[in-house]
């Protein structure tokens, strides 16, 4: 999947970046909604047809408690997943036992009220609906019979005891390293993440990657086929193989965290979802037993970039470069989550390119403006980061921040010699930072030149209009 | 969210088929449909007569006509039209997938439900203009 060009997704930029928009539908459909009109039992047909009329639907559930029920789905339908996908084995299976679990709770909790722990309720309910399904899959086909005798002993044997909520974050777990398996296509990585365990619809995943619900629903298609085909496990891998592993699944957080990146509220809902997926990582135990670094690295860079979201764009949806943001909108608990999060991964000596990226960010959550801010710690830190992940737009940010202390015209030498090497050519970027370098030194044709250069290269697309107007609002004040 | 399934077959094959084919098939399929009613997925479906009892409306010359049949000429036909309630685009992948008039060559189009609430908001808009003024 490529939610963004690729440009976008690079690390962090810290004062050129401007990231792209992406609109996620914040207010997901409601689940199991029901048709409210009945319908009449009635068939007409002369000739017989392999699809059938209608009869009646379930009745209602009163309304507060199928709202109850319907929060209940967005809070617990990924726990109950990835619980029911342990004990049946089978992704669809267990998808399809889920929904049934929910259909039966708006069933008869509207005559039995709802049940003291609705959590074991549906779990349990969904183990039967899958016994239920495999039964009927075994009648009608017979090398499914086999089979459904498996499971259905395989499911009354854990039928006993309900599991712990432990047990049900290691399940998660378990769910999200099979997503990110690495045999599965990349975009296929991030859509079965965040329909499998964000609980998105195909539609919202669609919707916010900018392609059309039948192409995601295609590559979710494709990467269970790959789970099935492959008969990939579910679990959590072991020490040596979980390094690598896991390096796959920070890629697919952050590719999800970025794809939310956005100057619109609308975004929020996909970094929310990328932060949430970062908490549940930090219970893979690495080596020695704690929280693996480069999770708390990763966890702390997306929430120290997400406390600044109210402060870079405005009411009208512009994009503010850190420069110009009014600091106090920052978010204080954020950054200072993010903060600790990142000394504890620097402190573990073993972190990589999210610490780094991390502690860069934490270098500008603690400073009160651009100006006051330690850029030769900044530089100094991408130094670092170029050695572990070599990047022209790594050293472009560095450019930047090396012009901040020692002025425009070191920044410029700098980016001209990266753009000489043309790896950035179509990077439009780099040319709004030369634009900046050279606005500050007074050169304000060449600085028009290059904002003019950039402004080609970004698409003019929808979404790509935030970052559109930043440039001709630049170009304007340079008239 | 609604999906509507278009259920495609051909009809040669169904004529070739022995009497109890054509009875384990239907047997099969109104079984399914049972299943999917009881789990709240089954909005609505109504079968459909063979393609020669219907007629095709159209515009020509400044006046409605009429011609027998639809226009296409494929062997497979439109035999049935299923709404589906389905959580996502997924879902009702999963749940069609079952369907056993799929193994009996039978094919099915998903389409999602299209939302029309904005363009019809608009739209009275449009024609209330008209009639104040």
């Amino acid at each position: 999947m490529q939610p963004a060009p690729q440009w976008m997704t690079e690390p962090c930029a810290v004062l050129v970046t401007i990231h792209f928009d992406c609109s996620l539908n914040a207010a997901p459909n409601p689940p199991l909604a029901r048709t409210r009109g009945e319908t009449t039992a009635h068939c007409g047909c002369v000739e017989l047809s392999p699809f059938a009329s209608l009869t009646g639907m379930p009745p209602n559930a009163p309304e507060d408690l199928s709202r109850t029920i319907e929060d209940l789905y967005r809070s617990e339908s990924g726990r109950i997943l990835a619980t029911l996908v342990r004990l049946i084995g089978d992704l669809d299976l267990a998808e399809e036992a889920m929904h049934e679990a929910f259909a039966a709770a708006l069933e008869t909790w509207p005559q039995t009220g709802l049940p003291d722990k609705p959590r074991p309720w549906l779990i349990s309910a969904g183990r039967f609906k899958a016994i239920d399904a495999m039964r009927r899959r075994g009648r009608l086909d017979a090398a499914q019979s086999d089979l459904a005798l498996q499971l259905e002993a395989r499911v009354n044997e854990t039928l006993q005891e309900a599991p712990q909520e432990e047990e049900m974050e290691d399940d998660r777990l378990r769910l999200i390293f099979t997503c990110c398996h690495p045999a599965l296509p990349s975009e296929g990585q991030v859509a079965l993440t965040l329909r499998e365990v964000c609980g998105l619809t195909t539609e919202e995943i669609a919707r916010a990657f900018l392609v059309t619900p039948s192409t995601l629903a295609q590559r979710i298609v494709r990467a269970k086929a790959v789970i099935r085909d492959k008969a990939i496990p579910y679990q959590v891998p072991v020490s040596q193989e979980l390094s690598e592993r896991l390096g796959a699944v920070l890629q697919v957080v952050y590719l999800v965290f970025n794809a939310g990146y956005s100057a619109e509220a609308t975004g929020a809902g996909l970094s929310r979802e990328a932060i949430r997926l970062g908490r549940l990582l930090l219970d893979v135990p690495g080596p020695d037993l704690l929280p693996e670094p480069e999770v708390m690295g990763l966890l702390g860079l997306m929430l120290l970039q997400e406390s600044r979201r109210a402060a870079r764009s405005s009411a009208e949806g512009d994009v503010i470069l850190l420069d110009r943001q009014d600091r106090s909108l920052w978010d204080r608990d954020q950054i200072a989550e993010g903060i600790a999060l990142t000394e504890r991964a620097l402190r573990s000596r073993r972190f990589g390119a999210y610490t780094l990226q991390a502690a860069i960010a934490a270098v500008h959550a603690e400073s009160s403006s651009a100006a006051s801010t330690d850029w030769r710690q900044i530089t100094l830190l991408y130094d670092r980061l170029i050695r572990i992940q070599p990047s022209p737009v790594v050293e472009l940010n560095r450019a930047v921040a090396i012009a901040m202390y020692a002025g425009p015209e070191q920044g410029l030498s700098l980016i001209d010699d990266l753009l000489a090497r043309e790896e950035l050519a179509d990077y439009p970027l780099a040319y709004s930072a030369r634009a900046d370098l050279c606005r500050r030194l007074g050169r304000v044709a060449e600085a028009r030149a290059a904002y003019e250069k950039a402004l080609v290269l970004i698409p003019d697309e929808a979404r790509q209009q935030p970052e559109r107007r930043f440039l001709l609002g630049r170009l304007e004040e340079l008239k | 969210m609604k999906y509507i399934c278009l259920g495609y077959y051909d009809p040669a094959k169904h004529a070739g088929m022995t009497e109890a084919e054509r009875n384990a098939m239907v047997d099969e399929c109104f079984e399914y449909d049972d299943h999917l009613r009881a789990n709240g997925h089954f909005a609505a479906g109504e079968a459909l007569q063979p393609r020669e009892t219907g007629l095709t409306l159209y515009w020509k010359n400044g006046k409605v006509a009429s011609t027998d049949g639809p226009y296409a000429e494929t062997k497979e036909q439109l035999g049935g039209i299923l709404v589906l309630e389905a959580r996502d685009m997924n879902h009702a992948i999963q749940l069609i997938s079952q369907h056993p008039a799929l193994k009996y060559g039978s094919l099915f189009e998903i389409r999602p439900a299209g939302d029309l609430s904005e363009m019809m908001k608009a739209s009275e808009q449009r024609r209330g203009k008209l009639t104040a003024r």
